[in-house]
């Protein structure tokens, strides 16, 4: 039972994270209906981001974050501007294909910056430790929970109250009336690319924290892509659920039944098995609205 | 696009026919001879490029088939290839099996694999396929190296030269010979696969699904026909190359490879048999450029600057094609021929 618990406690931690970059991916698809495969490859530059700023800089942690976020919101602005803007308006095939060009050039440039080695920061960032029962509760695991929740906090108040946060929710209603009330869509697009950069980096730097950087977690961009289509494309609250669910659905699943096969790395291929399901049984997920299709 | 002026077609037969006029056979015969006679004039390591680039042909045309003209986008090819190259590969090792035999099977088996990771594609489309072929590729894998037993797991599987009748296709020059002719074969089905009533079933139902329902085509049916025949090709790829290399492992099925595969189709041109094969050679030639300028770049720059510069290139090249050239190498060529067919006379649209 404890191992069962511990388990669960682990994933629900690391499910949380999940949560957060796929909330970056839910913010784009809502506000500009953009699949954005290279989700994962933004959580890969920001663990190795927050490698260099925390080692070889030597920066204080806030200052580090500081430094990562605003690379990402420069990372951000290029990428709309450079790649997402002369493609408005073209097939969604078109669209996607270019985020996946994109994960590409961003894995080339994260071999090129950092030589696709492995980098730990394990340690560097604060730690709290938290033990109930027989239960501990790992503290790279709760930095991350706690970091992620005051993001999707800051986020969820981001949307209420601020213009830009009520113009966007505005957009990815109805693009016609934004337009219409003379909302810029691009800035839209462009502060949605920004958000999903800066969630995408600032789980990296916590998964890198909790495991050290390395090229592997852009494979997480996957994992979030099962949460996202659990949760159903279109619904934040239901990516928060999703992550928290397959967080601790595949720690489980991996410690009881990794032992039994050969090869093990259940890990890896769970969100699949569990993306496959989905995709059969339910295409739109949890809390996702099903489409209404017209001729 | 025109033929020459003063050529004309009066009836359905030369309506269709791939080929129009006696330059145009002249043309294709020219072009076989050079490809057959390639053997005498180059190195080896030229006909390893030209081999690989066949089988990238064969694949992308099965690729083609489901994604550019079923509109059935797949980033799982390259699993499908693993298990037509796995399935021969096991066959002959394993079982003994002569290569004329395993090559069809695994084709066959790849096709099977194919029907079942299709079936979700009745339901979803667009963005849930591409999540549901992207999860195919990662479970196949993991799958193979699951069947230790069979398949030898991570450690990978020798597998025999290929045989046929009597001779050993040992040498270079053997197997060159072996793909081109089933990379032409490949070309000529593909062709005449489009131009059936599944083919153009299958163009209704990229165009809008929904309209392509209403006119009374079977989707389940032919979109899991389009998977088969994709899948199909797939297999035959992935066998051919499983050979080639005469040992299997999971590591010859990368997931870049599953999307670089679909952007020699966009590099080519979707839907059309022409820029499946443009796009492969293409993007084989960019491989290659880029295995000879690593070197040079590593030395001069960083050692891990090769690894990167494929990748970063590889990226690039296909944001280039979708912002600048969406409709591919394909669409360019037909204006140069347009061009040169009123030449020199030409008034462009």
């Amino acid at each position: 039972m404890t191992f069962f618990l511990q388990l669960v406690v682990t994933g629900l931690a690391q499910g949380m994270i999940y949560a957060l970059i796929a909330i970056g991916f839910v913010i784009i698809l809502k506000c500009s209906e953009v699949f954005n495969i290279a989700q994962g490859h933004f959580v890969l530059i920001g663990g190795y981001l927050g490698y260099t700023f925390l080692v070889p800089f030597g920066l204080p942690v806030w200052a580090a974050l500081g430094m990562a976020i605003v690379t990402a919101i420069i990372m951000g602005l290029l990428i709309e501007r450079l790649i997402l803007r002369p493609l408005l308006g073209e097939p969604a095939l078109a669209v996607i294909m270019a985020t996946i060009a994109l994960s590409t050039i961003l894995g080339g440039l994260a071999t090129l910056l950092w030589g696709a080695e492995y980098k730990a920061y394990h340690g560097l960032l604060p730690t709290i430790t938290l033990k109930v029962g027989e239960i501990s509760i790992p503290s790279e695991s709760l930095i991350g929970l706690i970091v992620s929740i005051i993001c999707v906090a800051i986020l969820m108040l981001f949307f209420r109250y601020t213009k830009i946060g009520l113009a966007m929710r505005a957009t990815a209603e109805d693009l016609q009336v934004v337009q219409g009330l003379g909302i810029r869509a691009t800035t839209v697009y462009a502060v949605s690319w920004i958000i999903a950069c800066v969630v995408g980096v600032i789980g990296g730097i916590l998964l890198g924290g909790v495991s050290g950087a390395n090229m592997e977690l852009a494979d997480i961009g996957l994992k979030a892509f099962a949460v996202v289509l659990l949760g159903g494309v279109n619904s934040i609250g239901g990516a928060i659920v999703a992550g928290i669910i397959l967080g601790s659905l595949e720690n489980v699943a991996a410690g009881y039944l990794d032992p039994l096969l050969p090869g093990g790395g259940l890990a890896q291929v769970f969100p699949f098995f569990v993306m496959i399901i989905v995709l059969i049984f339910r295409p739109y997920g949890l809390f996702g609205l099903a489409g209404i299709k017209r001729i | 696009m025109g033929l020459r002026t003063g050529t004309f077609q009066e009836n359905y037969a030369q309506d269709m026919a791939i080929f129009h006029t006696r330059l145009h056979w002249g043309m294709l015969f020219a072009l076989l001879i050079l490809l057959f006679t390639c053997p005498l004039f180059f190195s080896d390591r030229i006909l390893t490029i030209l081999t690989m680039m066949g089988i990238a042909v064969i694949s992308v045309h099965g690729l083609n088939i489901l994604t550019g003209y079923c509109g059935q986008i797949s980033i799982g090819h390259g699993g499908f290839m693993a298990v037509g190259g796995y399935t021969s590969a096991v066959l002959c090792a394993k079982l003994g099996l002569p290569f004329w035999a395993a090559l069809p099977s695994g084709a066959l088996a790849a096709g099977i694999v194919g029907l079942l990771f299709g079936l979700p594609s009745l339901k979803i489309k667009g963005f849930y396929l591409i999540m549901a072929t992207i999860a195919a590729h990662f479970i196949i894998i993991w799958t193979i190296i699951q069947l230790r037993s069979i398949t030898g797991g991570a450690d990978g599987l020798s597998v025999p030269r290929p045989e046929i009748g009597s001779i050993v296709l040992s040498s270079k020059t053997n197997y060159f010979y072996l793909v081109m002719i089933l990379t032409c074969l490949a070309t000529l089905l593909a062709k005449n696969i489009v131009r059936t009533r599944a083919g153009r079933a299958f163009i209704a139902i990229r165009d809008n699904e929904l309209a392509a329902e209403v006119m009374g085509i079977s989707l389940w049916s032919y979109k899991l026909q389009a998977f088969f025949i994709g899948c199909v090709y797939a297999g035959v790829a992935g066998s051919l190359l499983i050979h080639y290399i005469s040992f299997a492992s999971t590591d010859q099925f990368p997931f870049m490879d599953s999307v670089w595969y679909l952007g020699m189709l966009i590099v080519g041109g979707m839907g059309s048999t022409t820029g499946a094969i443009f796009g492969a050679v293409a993007l084989k030639l960019l491989d290659e450029l880029v295995t000879i300028a690593g070197p040079i770049l590593s030395a001069a720059v960083a050692p891990q600057a090769a690894a990167s510069l494929a990748l970063i290139s590889q990226g690039l090249i296909i944001i280039i094609f979708l912002i600048f050239e969406p409709r591919g190498l394909h669409h360019r060529w037909e204006i140069i021929k347009t061009y040169f067919s009123l030449w020199p006379f030409s008034h462009q649209e």
